[in-house]
């Protein structure tokens, strides 16, 4: 029988725990509708010291807990600075976790990490090795040399690396001294001269260099699109046709869950009109890929949908609450054996949706509970203005009065989070809130609603925790040998993020 | 006779409202109009210069009676018999008055408040119409050639008189406001609340119209209320529940919400209390075919809360357009002695009994509103003595 100081003890950290997960899912820092990008990174700045410096196990842990690359890039970094824990045990969990993480990273945001080592003055002997590590395991160095350079040059000189080849000259002695026998090093070389050199270069490197040409914009675009990665073609898709005419052909089908509703909601009304077939198609497909990798089956599923005009973000996350919503739709659909959405203000199709008009949640949650849903999921930002409070009164009453025996599971879903409460905001105690970046994690995030709820125990949290820890290095371990024997070799297969 | 379109009792006919959306102290009430009609349309139209001079009597150019401020913009309002929406947006270019240098600043003069541009279409100055109104009271002055009067006041009157009001931006929370705030599919108007005491009502015609000229919001200007209550962080939420003990079914969850949505209304309603439903002293200002341009203000008593305002109401009574603003305490003292000296043909004994007070201590107050410019020095001199010495 523990006393109730302990009780107190563990639902404390608990909370807590619970509270950074969920940040760590929604918070990237960036401004948000209501909140500003200065309270967000200070707010999830202090979340992340206070539990490394309080549950430092549990911290290394929430790496493989599927919290987005932000917050995985955080964390690495905190740990690294904190210095390496004493047991032999916890140093090797924290070390293959942190090397999996970052191999785990778009490669950007990894050496983007590397690169903050030196700004953050970590130089630690575990974070020179972490970074010896990391360059060592990179597939196609002489790319990373010319794409990630400033990003490579300050990693390898912060940590005093080794580079093979041509590649220290590269870096450090000037690309001007020397011709280099290695074809992307030499084209890179040759394209501050010549504009036919561009062309092997990868996109963004490519872009500077030949403004500097002063090629023609539309000339540029045509002739370096085999170049051009997914992500990238996705995202030029509407300045090209603006500029050039042309716009790269993409594989919407190929296009991450989110990033395609993204994408589709940037479309005006009546071009997602006239291709409404194309891009239904594809975001079915993208769905059922994401469902392909974690398969997920639910019974009778209602969403309901926030589309007021809060769901239309910030300048910096443009739209993202809308197309998680979009996403979650898609997602869902495809898991579900019945499935209905109830958007605040009623669209023809989900296809059309556009972020406008007041949040009146309780309508269509009303709807949706009518409806007979088994699992009702509410992808909210959490403000309900119309009455306000009145998701939380009505789950609330719901609970007490009207399903006391929980037969209608309910979740709240926010992809915002909220700098002043250190969490996404949520509707009340009757429905657990968890915080969801991309769409694609909903089948994690719906996982650790039950934590969300408080019904579950620290010691549940703590094994959910470390199970997942597991299966995650395990991935890792398999991605790397795989790796290991087929290197990426063209930029086209790089995943970006 | 007296047109019945003239306002007697501001009631917001044909409007509803809904429940508010709270940013820092500002909280935002949504008005919302079921019958939309299309007759009447209003639009911006934007100056930007630095000064503007109105002449209100007179040629453009000559001499005359003249409103001097800063208009970042004007409405166009268009009451088109035919479908409004075709000729919306397309003439909000024509000139409008005419544009000076004087030194580094670009001053437009501009013809009268309120202008007729073509045969159904008006141009007017937001709520400058209903503060020239408020500062025209009892311009000329003394009617009687009372002695205590100085020389100016008898010629000239309350020349030159002025008042100060707060344009949107002083107030940084109220950019955050508009910027955050969701607009209601059939919203024509919002009612403006700084820590729970009306600031402003805006309504219009159409919730098109509503939806462009929002964030102009920004540029009009406020009372002194604007700025008030600046240690505030934030208005009170206000927490409506749903009571347990009338929920049987689902069906009775959703009466319950509907009950809630209404008690917000009515709280609302009840709230802007101070403006609606109480009488009010309007003029007639222009009349555009089927509906009539007017200004008001309330009743200008010191104890309550006072707003000034212009409307535009349709044939059936609805309010189709209203702005107005909240006077602070010492505005309304200001009108409330000139209303007073007027009512006594500007006989001070008279007035001062009226007010049960003494003629040096309605004096004082005079000069303490700002009026001492209207009595002789050594009348002023007297009554600080007597009052002085009653202390």
């Amino acid at each position: 029988m523990s006393s109730p100081r302990e009780v107190r003890i563990e639902q404390v950290a608990r909370e807590d725990l619970v509270m950074f997960v969920n940040a760590c899912f929604s918070c990237t820092g960036q401004r948000e509708f209501y909140g500003d990008a200065r309270g967000q990174t200070v707010s999830i700045e202090f979340l992340h010291q206070y539990i490394l410096g309080n549950y430092r196990r549990l911290y290394r842990r929430t790496l493989a807990a599927g919290i987005n690359h932000f917050n995985q890039a955080q964390i690495v970094l905190n740990l690294l600075a904190a210095g390496s824990p004493s047991d032999a045990a916890e140093r090797g969990e924290e070390g293959a976790l942190i090397a999996a993480a970052l191999r785990g990273l778009p490669t950007q945001r990894a050496f983007r990490v590397l690169e903050s080592l030196r700004a953050r003055r970590i130089n630690n002997r575990r974070a020179r090795a972490v970074a010896r590590d990391y360059v060592a395991g990179r597939g196609n160095l002489p790319f990373d040399a010319v794409k990630y350079r400033s990003k490579l040059r300050a990693t390898v000189a912060h940590g005093h690396l080794k580079l093979p080849g041509e590649l220290g000259a590269f870096l450090f002695h000037g690309w001007k001294k020397r011709g280099f026998t290695e074809p992307l090093l030499e084209s890179f070389r040759k394209a501050h001269f010549s504009q036919e050199a561009l062309y092997a270069l990868p996109f963004t490197v490519a872009e500077g260099l030949a403004a500097r040409h002063g090629v023609a914009r539309d000339v540029f675009l045509r002739r370096i699109e085999p170049r051009l990665t997914q992500a990238e073609r996705l995202r030029l898709q509407e300045s090209a046709a603006r500029e050039g005419g042309v716009e790269p052909p993409v594989d919407l089908e190929r296009a991450p869950l989110t990033k395609l509703a993204l994408y589709v909601l940037s479309l005006d009304l009546e071009t997602r009109r006239a291709r409404r077939v194309e891009l239904h198609t594809a975001l079915e497909r993208s769905a059922a890929r994401v469902l392909a990798r974690a398969p997920s089956s639910l019974g009778r599923v209602a969403v309901v949908l926030d589309n007021s005009y809060s769901a239309s973000g910030s300048l910096q996350k443009r739209r993202r609450p809308l197309a998680v919503a979009l996403a979650a739709h898609y997602l869902l659909e495809g898991a579900a054996r019945e499935f209905r959405a109830f958007w605040t203000s009623p669209v023809e199709a989900p296809l059309l949706a556009t972020a406008r008009g007041q949040s009146d949640l309780a309508t269509p949650l009303l709807e949706a509970l009518s409806w007979g849903a088994e699992l009702v999921v509410i992808v909210s930002d959490g403000y309900d203005n119309d009455p306000p409070g009145a998701v939380a009164e009505l789950t609330r009453v719901f609970r007490a009065k009207l399903d006391p025996g929980r037969r209608t599971a309910l979740v709240h879903v926010n992809p915002v989070f909220d700098a002043e409460e250190y969490a996404p905001r949520s509707f009340g105690l009757a429905v657990p809130t968890v915080g969801v970046r991309d769409a694609e994690d909903l089948p994690t995030v719906l996982g650790f609603a039950r934590f969300a709820e408080g019904t579950a125990s620290l010691g549940e949290l703590e094994q959910y925790l470390a199970a997942r820890v597991t299966p995650w290095l395990e991935r890792d371990a398999r991605l790397r040998t795989r790796g290991e024997s087929q290197a990426p070799t063209s930029p086209a297969e790089e995943v970006e993020s | 006779m007296k047109d019945a379109r003239l306002i007697q009792k501001l009631e917001p006919r044909g409007l509803r409202l809904a429940p508010s959306q709270v940013w820092g102290r500002l909280r935002l009430v949504p008005v919302l109009r079921d019958v939309v009609r299309d007759d009447l349309r209003l639009s911006r139209r934007g100056y930007g210069d630095a000064v503007s001079v109105v002449t209100l009597e007179g040629e453009l150019k000559g001499r005359g009676l003249r409103y001097v401020t800063y208009i970042p913009h004007g409405l166009v309002v268009d009451w088109s018999p035919r479908q409004a929406d075709a000729t919306y947006g397309t003439r909000l270019h024509v000139q409008d008055g005419k544009k000076v240098k004087a030194g580094p600043l670009a001053v437009r003069l501009l013809h009268r408040m309120v202008r007729r541009e073509d045969k159904h279409q008006l141009r007017m100055l937001p709520l400058h119409l209903a503060m020239e109104g408020f500062l025209a009271l009892h311009f000329g002055g003394p009617e009687l050639a009372w002695a205590e009067y100085s020389r100016e006041a008898l010629s000239r009157g309350l020349s030159p008189r002025s008042e100060q009001a707060y344009p949107g931006w002083s107030e940084p929370l109220l950019d955050g406001a508009l910027r955050t705030f969701e607009l209601h599919e059939r919203q024509v108007g919002l009612l403006l609340f700084n820590a729970d005491e009306l600031l402003s009502a805006f309504v219009v015609p159409h919730p098109e119209d509503y939806r462009a000229l929002h964030r102009t919001l920004l540029e009009d200007f406020y009372g002194e209320l604007l700025l008030q209550f600046g240690f505030l962080s934030e208005a009170p939420a206000l927490g409506l529940t749903l009571d347990d003990a009338r929920v049987r079914s689902l069906e009775d969850l959703g009466t319950e919400v509907s009950r809630m949505r209404a008690d917000w209304a009515d709280f609302h309603a009840f709230m802007a209390g101070g403006l609606f439903g109480v009488d009010v002293t309007s003029r007639e200002v222009y009349e555009a075919g089927p509906f009539l341009l007017q200004r008001f203000h309330t009743r200008l008593v010191p104890s309550e809360e006072n707003h000034l305002g212009e409307a535009i109401v349709g044939p059936e009574g609805t309010l189709e357009y209203l702005k107005t603003l909240r006077l602070s305490a010492a505005q309304t003292r200001r009108a409330y002695l000139l209303q007073q000296l007027a009512e006594a043909d500007w006989a001070l004994d008279e007035a001062a009994e009226v007010m049960r007070t003494t003629r040096a201590d309605l004096l004082v107050r005079l000069e303490n509103a700002g009026f001492g410019y209207l009595v002789k020095p050594h009348v002023l001199e007297e009554a600080r003595r007597a009052v002085g010495k009653s202390r």
